[in-house]
């Protein structure tokens, strides 16, 4: 069958405003909005237009997370992945460890393609999609903003600092997806009913040989440095003024 | 043991990325480092010379090879492993090319990667920031393990030249991949600085209404000799090319001047530029937040105040 996985991750929602925890050694969690990864969201759109053009047969959602991540998963079954796999894992999982747990899944799953976000919106990483594409040896094409498939390979453009960079790889091959490849559908009311009934099985990465090793010690969490608040200039004439005797003009 | 730190220069055959000196200025800010730069190329000669001057660096290495005309990172990543044995550290800039291979090479390697490096403490400590910037993570490596890292660009000021380093030919004999292929990138071409080191920077919001309202920024720009950015808004809203997208999920700058023009100042917007030395806002809004971070803030019509600022330069 062909098959698309999309990796998803339970992060901070991007509309919370981040506090770092006073005693330094995290952020502020308690309480706070979850939500699937932005770019993870966009990753399932894309796996489920795909399929929807006739692409792909069957979407599925993975993630590697503590329980409460179920609740994404259900998310992504009610955007329409048709089943979702949970590999219950707590505490820190870097990015070695996640590709390590997906690579076993795609042994397990074999499919066509595996779309990924480019970064979590909260350790900012961006690794996991290129990590595991080393891994599985095969390719990658990162920061998508366009992919058009055939049966074997991948049309990818990319967003690169110099503009757009198109690549063909073979497939399969990892994708992480980039703000403008689509924007994602909203969830309705309906779809989340029926997502309560769409399979979702528990993994847990001992059961795939996966050993959770943690590399890097996170050893302290600051708030950022403010920036001072400036003045106010009354137009054009104090404001060329000011900036020339900053000897900026 | 003494830190050895590889650097994979980022060119386009024929000159190296300034992104590649702000690698070389981070590096030299661990003391007692041993720096070198690998250069992947067709031809590496051009590319080496630029990297040899660069001040701190002790070492050159080059890695000729047809498959290297474009920085493909499956292509690119076994050859650095090749060559990387000896060094305890890894650093590539954290630009879309280093960000799509040093993760890679990471990934050969089995070797954790600290993105967006941002200051180093030591051998083994480091800073960066998470979160879109909105807190900053202090990160500590195993001394016995290799390490990897994206040098956060907008954090370093490029390293000088007056260096005189050895410049040697690697003989890499990996079978590399054929599965990943290169078609072809556009980038509108335009005379002004690159955004993402310009000393200075325009950047226009939703407010310049059309991409014909971007063109009182580009003439401004000119006289300015400054790169001219947009925001996410003016992006998504078609008035300017997505590559000239400046904050969280466009380019972090940290230029000496960044004036915002019709910016509100999202959260992700500030992100990109809360590096930038002096920041100026000029909105009609003046409750807008952006006036919350400028170090000069002017309430006004921007259409009549950017020709006024013209004007008067």
């Amino acid at each position: 069958m062909k098959r698309i996985l999309v990796g998803i991750k339970r992060v901070v929602d991007y509309n919370v405003r981040i506090r770092v925890r006073p005693d330094n050694t995290g952020v502020v969690t308690d309480g706070v909005k979850m939500s699937v990864n932005p770019f993870d969201e966009i990753a399932l759109e894309e796996a489920l237009r795909i399929k929807e053009r006739g692409g792909a047969e069957e979407v599925i959602v993975a993630t590697i997370g503590p329980a409460d991540t179920q609740q994404q998963l259900r998310t992504a079954l009610a955007m329409g992945a048709d089943r979702a796999l949970h590999v219950q894992a707590d505490g820190v999982i870097e990015p070695l460890v996640a590709a390590r747990a997906l690579l076993k899944l795609i042994e397990k799953e074999q499919p066509l393609l595996v779309i990924l976000g480019k970064q979590a919106i909260d350790d900012d990483n961006g690794q996991t999609g290129q990590v595991l594409a080393a891994l599985w040896n095969r390719p990658q094409a990162t920061y998508a903003s366009k992919l058009e498939l055939t049966d074997s390979t991948a049309r990818v453009t990319r967003e690169v600092d110099a503009g757009l960079e198109t690549l063909e790889v073979d497939l399969p091959a990892v994708i992480t997806t980039d703000l403008r490849l689509n924007e994602p559908r909203y969830v309705k009311l309906p779809d989340i009913m029926k997502a309560k009934k769409k399979p979702l099985e528990t993994l847990t990465l001992a059961a795939l040989g996966v050993e959770q090793r943690q590399q890097l010690k996170l050893a302290r969490f600051e708030p950022p440095p403010q920036r001072q608040k400036g003045i106010r200039v009354k137009d054009a004439a104090e404001l060329v003024e000011a900036l020339k005797k900053k000897g900026l003009l | 043991m003494s830190a050895k730190i590889l650097i994979v220069a980022e060119h386009d055959g024929q000159k190296l990325n300034l992104s590649t000196a702000k690698c070389v200025a981070c590096a030299r800010t661990l003391a007692g480092a041993e720096i070198a730069i690998v250069v992947c190329a067709v031809d590496a000669a051009a590319v080496a010379a630029q990297a040899a001057q660069l001040a701190g660096v002790t070492r050159v290495i080059t890695i000729e090879n047809p498959a290297n005309a474009h920085a493909l990172a499956a292509v690119l990543a076994p050859q650095i492993v090749a060559v990387a044995g000896p060094y305890t550290h890894l650093f590539g800039p954290s630009t879309t090319f280093g960000k799509d291979l040093m993760a890679r090479i990471a990934g050969l390697l089995e070797a954790p990667q600290i993105s967006d490096l941002m200051a180093i403490e030591s051998a083994t400590r480091f800073r960066r920031p998470i979160f879109a910037g909105n807190a900053i993570l202090t990160v500590e490596s195993a001394a016995d393990a290799k390490l990897v890292a994206t040098v956060r660009m907008a954090s370093f000021e490029a390293a000088g030249g007056g260096g005189a380093a050895a410049i040697e030919k690697a003989n890499v004999a990996v079978t590399l991949p054929t599965h990943t292929r290169f078609v072809s990138v556009s980038a509108a071409k335009n005379d002004r600085p690159d955004l993402a080191t310009a000393a200075k920077v325009i950047s226009g919001g939703r407010a310049l209404g059309s991409a014909e309202g971007f063109k009182i920024l580009y003439s401004l720009a000119a006289k300015l000799n400054a790169a001219v950015g947009a925001s996410r808004a003016a992006v998504d809203a078609g008035y300017a090319p997505n590559e000239m997208q400046v904050g969280q999920t466009g380019k972090i700058i940290a230029p000496e001047l960044y004036v915002a023009v019709g910016i509100s100042g999202a959260i992700q917007h500030l992100t990109g530029i809360k590096d930038a030395r002096t920041i100026v806002a000029i909105n009609k809004d003046g409750e807008a937040p952006i006036f919350e971070v400028a170090d000069f803030g002017l309430v006004g019509d921007l259409f009549q105040v950017i020709p006024e600022i013209e004007r008067l330069l």
